[in-house]
């Protein structure tokens, strides 16, 4: 389980990063929403990786998962989701007023070729 | 236990959701409560630094649940000397948002401004670094809010970078504290400062790594180079106002590496040896280097003030990394300094676009308002450049002071000197072009007619001149006081038994845990 676990994480990281490299609004999102899953998956296997265990501590109970991590996942998944559509409205609203959706800032004249290719 | 201390959370928090459900239509009735909230806000915070000034610990445990359970909010001298510092910069840069009438541009500026607040003020008080986290979120949804104000197309990409930048920032805080709660069970940071020098020199890696991932993120907010790609741009862009508060925001990032690397991973930690202290030194050079380089480079004002922030962190993340008692209170002292100085400068460069409309740095016909305008910028180059007879150069003097016994001292001295240099020519080029030459060019006969900035603008950067000057003149009694700050930050055994050891409930530890 530990390999699947650290592979996804892996996995979810680097299509993340390629992405967020792209450059243009919309993989760039895609692709920080990719890397808070990864995260959001990582925090929740720094408690340790137990299956079919409670999260909580009892008398008699000899296995149980930790519950921090779980609180953590919780509150860091609000966050990112919030910030998701908080920056899938700024980045709207500046692709709506200049029609360019370049992330990165163009050199001056860069435009117009652009336009020109697509 | 008392609750003050949590007052500078809390206010903020009322007030915002006041602002925006209560006064949503009436900017008088906004201005009135922003205003007030943050003279409160710095009486609370004078009374908070007042009482931790002979040393005590201010503890509040959230719930009543005693750490490492619950959440904790810590007030010692460096906290309460941060908070204090946030709400005096507040006030200034508000009474100009009023004065300018930038609140009136766009919608919610005193809500978000509010809540700008809480974030900050919770950032500099809280005791456990997942709630660092949450408190950063909070101050960086509101800047989302308070960078875009006002709108216009190339605010709104400056601020697609700025979130986006930051959101890849925050995604890297939360790899860190995974790594960290992974390898040492806690979270709280009094704890982990006990728990991270337990651990043995056969598993470093992974508390190793936790260390250089969170040094990133504090090093992202404090724009050092070279992760510092997303400033100038959003500076430049953003309201000036808002620019002006976020001069604090930077510091919030070397007040974390303040805290985090004497109390969780002190310098004399072996499981993180030779990291921080031997790559923070290198990389704060070349910011200082490339800061006012960049202020040489600059063609626009704003961008002139921007890398001049850059710049001064740079000087100040320098003092910081030389670990030492003595650097760390030159940086105290230059934090301080560069938050009111760059504060002010912003204010200046909105000034000048008040009275010519754009900030250009080209000759044009002469800006309504120049001769209050061109000495309050004379004022602010001259501290931000750090010459005589104001607060830069003697805070430049410390760290050059503490920098003696380091091992780079050539590189520590040749750098900040030269620098210092090149940011003077800077600053003179720019201060010549925008007031003297001005007076050499003909006014065309189709120019825009500009009115000169109000009154209160005036007098609110001339509050923040006045800060500056305070600071220079009660440098000795400053820089004592920082002394002792560094002195407690070194000595960490009361902050840490008064969290661990304040019975609340839970407050007995299980054994295997």
């Amino acid at each position: 389980m530990e390999i699947l676990v650290a592979s996804a994480i892996g996995i979810m990281t680097a299509a993340g990063l390629y992405l967020v490299l792209r450059l243009r609004t919309f993989p760039v999102i895609l692709g920080m929403s990719l890397l808070t899953y990864a995260v959001n998956v990582f925090l929740f296997a720094s408690g340790r990786l137990t299956t079919a265990a409670p999260p909580v501590l009892r008398d008699d109970m000899s296995v149980y998962t930790d519950p921090l991590p779980q609180a953590l996942v919780l509150t860091a998944i609000v966050i990112s989701f919030g910030m998701t559509a908080v920056v899938v409205m700024i980045g709207l609203g500046a692709f709506l007023g200049s029609n360019d959706d370049h992330v990165d800032d163009q050199p001056e004249g860069a435009q117009d070729q652009a336009e020109g290719q697509s | 236990m008392t609750h003050w201390i949590i007052a500078p959370v809390v206010l903020p928090a009322l007030l915002a959701p006041f602002i925006v459900l209560a006064a949503r239509y009436h900017i008088g009735i906004q201005r009135v409560f922003s205003v007030v909230g943050v003279l409160a806000l710095i009486a609370i915070s004078a009374g908070l630094a007042w009482q931790v000034a002979d040393g005590d610990i201010l503890l509040y445990q959230l719930g009543d649940w005693a750490a490492p359970f619950g959440i904790v909010l810590v007030g010692d001298r460096l906290s309460t000397l941060m908070v204090l510092l946030t709400s005096l910069l507040a006030l200034f840069v508000l009474l100009y948002a009023i004065g300018s009438r930038w609140d009136d541009r766009g919608r919610h500026f005193h809500a978000l401004f509010q809540f700008q607040l809480m974030g900050i003020m919770g950032a500099f008080l809280t005791g456990d670094l997942f709630n660092l986290f949450v408190f950063f979120e909070v101050l960086l949804i509101a800047s989302y809010g308070l960078m875009i104000h006002a709108g216009g197309n190339t605010r709104l990409r400056a601020g697609v970078q700025y979130v986006l930048f930051n959101l890849i920032g925050s995604t890297l805080f939360l790899f860190a504290l995974g790594s960290i709660y992974a390898e040492t069970g806690t979270l709280n940071m009094a704890d982990l400062g006990q728990r991270a020098a337990l651990i043995g020199p056969d598993a470093t890696v992974g508390i190793r790594v936790a260390s250089v991932l969170l040094l990133m993120v504090f090093a992202i907010k404090a724009a050092v180079v070279p992760l510092h790609f997303w400033l100038p741009s959003s500076y430049a862009e953003a309201p000036a106002p808002v620019a002006a508060l976020f001069a604090i925001m930077t510091k919030v990032g070397a007040y974390a590496i303040i805290r985090v690397y004497t109390l969780i991973f002190p310098p004399d930690l072996e499981v993180t040896a030779g990291l921080q202290d031997t790559w923070l030194l290198p990389v704060a050079l070349i910011s200082l280097a490339l800061g006012m380089i960049g202020v040489l480079a600059a063609k626009k004002l704003d961008r002139l003030v921007a890398f001049s922030v850059i710049g001064s962190m740079g000087m100040v993340m320098v003092a910081i990394s030389f670990f030492t008692a003595e650097g760390i209170a030159a940086a105290l002292y230059y934090i301080v300094h560069s938050t009111f100085a760059g504060a002010a400068l912003f204010l200046v460069s909105d000034l000048v676009r008040t009275g010519r409309s754009n900030l250009d740095l080209t000759a044009q016909p002469p800006m309504a308002g120049t001769s209050l305008t061109s000495g309050l910028f004379f004022v602010c180059a001259i501290a931000m450049a750090g010459l005589p007879p104001l607060s830069g150069f003697l805070g430049k003097l410390m760290v050059l002071d503490a920098a003696s016994g380091t091992d780079m001292l050539s590189w520590i001295w040749a750098i900040i000197l030269s620098s210092s240099l090149i940011s003077i020519v800077g600053f003179a080029r720019a201060g010549s072009v925008l007031f003297w030459k001005s007076h050499g060019v003909e006014t065309p006969e189709d120019a825009v007619v500009t009115s000169r900035p109000t009154t209160l603008s005036y007098v609110s950067v001339g509050g923040l001149v006045t800060l500056l000057v305070a600071h220079t003149v009660f440098a000795g009694q400053v820089y004592g006081y920082a002394t002792t700050i560094s002195q407690q930050l070194f000595a960490p055994e009361p902050y840490v038994s008064t969290v661990l050891e304040t019975p609340g409930k839970l407050s007995t530890p299980k054994e295997d845990h």
